[in-house]
């Protein structure tokens, strides 16, 4: 139990301390690789838990992203404080798209998700509403401040991005623990089963959409603060591809496996930036290679424990 | 009383009449049989009772209240459980977790209480987790509860599909050929198994082509053949009836099916 223990605050107290030697550029790395922790993690609830493709989840992070920009570059409303707008307009974003399609199985609902992926990013493009800048985007977007302190270079934003990342963490796996978290598992192993037992499989399909869309956005605010320009190009298809590419690479279903993902999917190609042009290659190969030898991830989910199970009981009675 | 009663129930599939005009009653605390030759339609029966299906035409009602175009998961939460002819349990989740799913639609705490564990969440899950384990208990499962679904054996895999349908907290269980796959040994457990939920106040209502079982185990019988219902009544009526006999066994003519 000590040794679990020291096995893993040892590495979690050397990477908080590691901004403290690595330059910005590296530094400005593990903050790209947090993003997309938390993206992946979003992201999971749809894809790992309820098993539905979702190839459009930057729809989503451009909703919220834009929705910071627009509300901090006009009305000045900083943007930490604007987190829980972003997650609701993402989030009702998600509602209206989702609610039609959600119905739809496997590859067809994949097919609509890069659909709307890419109405959303073309819908930037041509300025849709005259708010949104077109290919410029919006640019001067404020810096964010927690209480009083800006934060300015890549060092402070690491803190604020993986503190983020830990409170994603820390409640998606209370999420995944629970009556919720199972009912997504019932319904992507057998729907009808799920249905027959009692699981509203329509409304938990479009709750984790919903919910998977809404922290997207939180993240999109962030990703919005921290670049302080945005533009639709950063909301391309390509995104959404990593996204799920960092799930289903790292193990679907599993938080440590999203996160190992993330490291691996935009924390390798910078360590081999000289490989730059193989990228996609290799990216090919290891998915080849996770089909074939290793179905469920690098760390794929492990069972959820529960307490009491060994203990002996009384008669069963219904 | 009669806890579910069906009238005029009708169900076509382009021009294929599944359930044709079927009705009849079934009595609060009793065990009703339904049998018939194959695509006679009794599995749309009860598709149509636990709401996979709509009917048509026709009139189905639990305690009284009808229930046609209800979702299924709506029927489940007033307290008709069922299980499937082919297995359909949740193969990569635990045995627990497999009767877990029963105790959902008894459940309230949402994702927002689930990521805050609030007390009264936590009490839930608890109070979920002794449900499962109990029903596992019951139909002598527990020594496997942390073992995957797909790991156990046919007629445990079946006796899983009862607990997760049990742990729903139904009134009412149908059953969909419960002794399919299972030995001799097995069945002899399974009547003894039914028996005991029926003692407990649960009423039966089941398909099964097993004619011992049947026979041993129903009050009353109902027989379909081609959607329609051909006879009614206790097993030794079903037994000596002419049209049961034909059937099963085609007529004298020799136009046997």
């Amino acid at each position: 139990m000590k040794r679990t223990l020291l096995m893993f605050i040892a590495p979690t107290a050397l990477f908080l301390l590691s901004p403290l030697v690595l330059n910005p550029y590296w530094v400005d790395v593990l903050n790209n690789v947090g993003l997309y922790a938390i993206l992946g993690l979003s992201l999971n609830l749809i894809v790992g838990h309820a098993g539905l493709f979702n190839l459009g989840h930057a729809a989503f992070y451009a909703v919220g992203a834009y929705t910071a920009a627009v509300l901090n570059t006009r009305f000045h409303v900083p943007v930490l404080w604007l987190l829980p707008l972003c997650a609701l307009s993402s989030g009702i974003f998600a509602a209206v798209i989702a609610r039609p399609i959600i119905h739809l199985r496997g590859d067809y609902l994949c097919i609509v998700t890069i659909g709307v992926g890419e109405i959303v990013r073309i819908a930037l493009l041509n300025n849709v509403f005259g708010i949104t800048g077109g290919v410029n985007g919006i640019v001067g977007i404020d810096r964010p401040s927690v209480f009083g302190i800006a934060i300015r270079n890549p060092h402070e934003f690491f803190y604020l991005i993986w503190g983020f990342a830990a409170i994603t963490v820390f409640f998606f796996h209370r999420l995944e623990n629970s009556r919720f978290g199972r009912a997504l598992n019932y319904l992507r192993e057998d729907e009808v089963a799920a249905e027959g037992s009692g699981i509203n499989v329509a409304h938990y399909k479009l709750a984790c959409f919903i919910l998977g869309a809404a922290w997207a956005g939180m993240a999109g605010d962030i990703f919005a603060a921290k670049m302080t320009v945005i533009s639709p190009e950063s909301f391309s298809f390509w995104e959404s591809v990593l996204m799920f590419t960092l799930i289903i690479l790292g193990g679907s279903g599993s938080i440590p496996g999203v996160i190992l993902g993330a490291f691996l999917i935009t924390g390798l190609p910078e360590v081999f930036r000289e490989f730059a042009n193989a990228r996609l290659l290799v990216f090919g190969a290891a998915m080849v290679v996770m089909m074939i030898f290793r179905t469920g991830g690098i760390l794929p989910p492990r069972p959820r424990t529960y307490p009491d199970i060994d203990a002996p009981v009384g008669e069963g009675r219904p | 009383m009669s806890l579910l009663s069906l009238k005029g129930l009708s169900k076509s599939f382009g021009g294929l009449m599944a359930v044709n005009d079927v009705s009849f009653n079934l009595a609060e605390g009793s065990i009703l049989g339904l049998i018939g030759p194959n695509g006679a339609g009794k599995t749309t029966v009860f598709n149509l009772i636990t709401g996979i299906y709509r009917p048509d035409q026709g009139e189905i009602r639990f305690k009284d209240t009808p229930i046609m175009g209800l979702p299924t998961h709506r029927i489940v939460s007033l307290g008709i459980a069922r299980t499937f002819q082919t297995i359909r349990l949740f193969q990569n989740l635990s045995v627990l977790e497999n009767v877990l799913s029963g105790w959902h639609c008894r459940m309230r705490a949402g994702s927002l209480r689930a990521m805050l564990r609030t007390p009264g969440q936590r009490r839930e899950e608890r109070r979920a987790l002794e449900r499962a384990l109990e029903m596992l208990e019951f139909v002598r499962l527990r020594h496997e509860a942390k073992q995957l679904a797909k790991n156990l054996s046919y007629g445990n895999q079946r006796l899983l599909e009862i607990a997760r349908a049990l742990a729903t907290d139904p009134r009412l269980l149908i059953l969909d050929e419960p002794s399919g796959g299972m030995n001799e040994q097995e069945t002899g457990e399974l009547i003894l198994l039914i028996r005991k939920l029926r003692e407990q106040g649960i009423t039966i209502f089941l398909i099964e082509h097993r004619m011992s079982l049947v026979m041993k185990l129903c009050e009353s019988i109902v027989v379909l053949d081609y959607g329609a219902k051909i006879a009614e009544g206790k097993p030794d009526e079903i037994k000596q009836n002419p049209r049961v006999i034909e059937a099963y066994l085609g007529s004298e003519e020799g136009e046997g099916r």
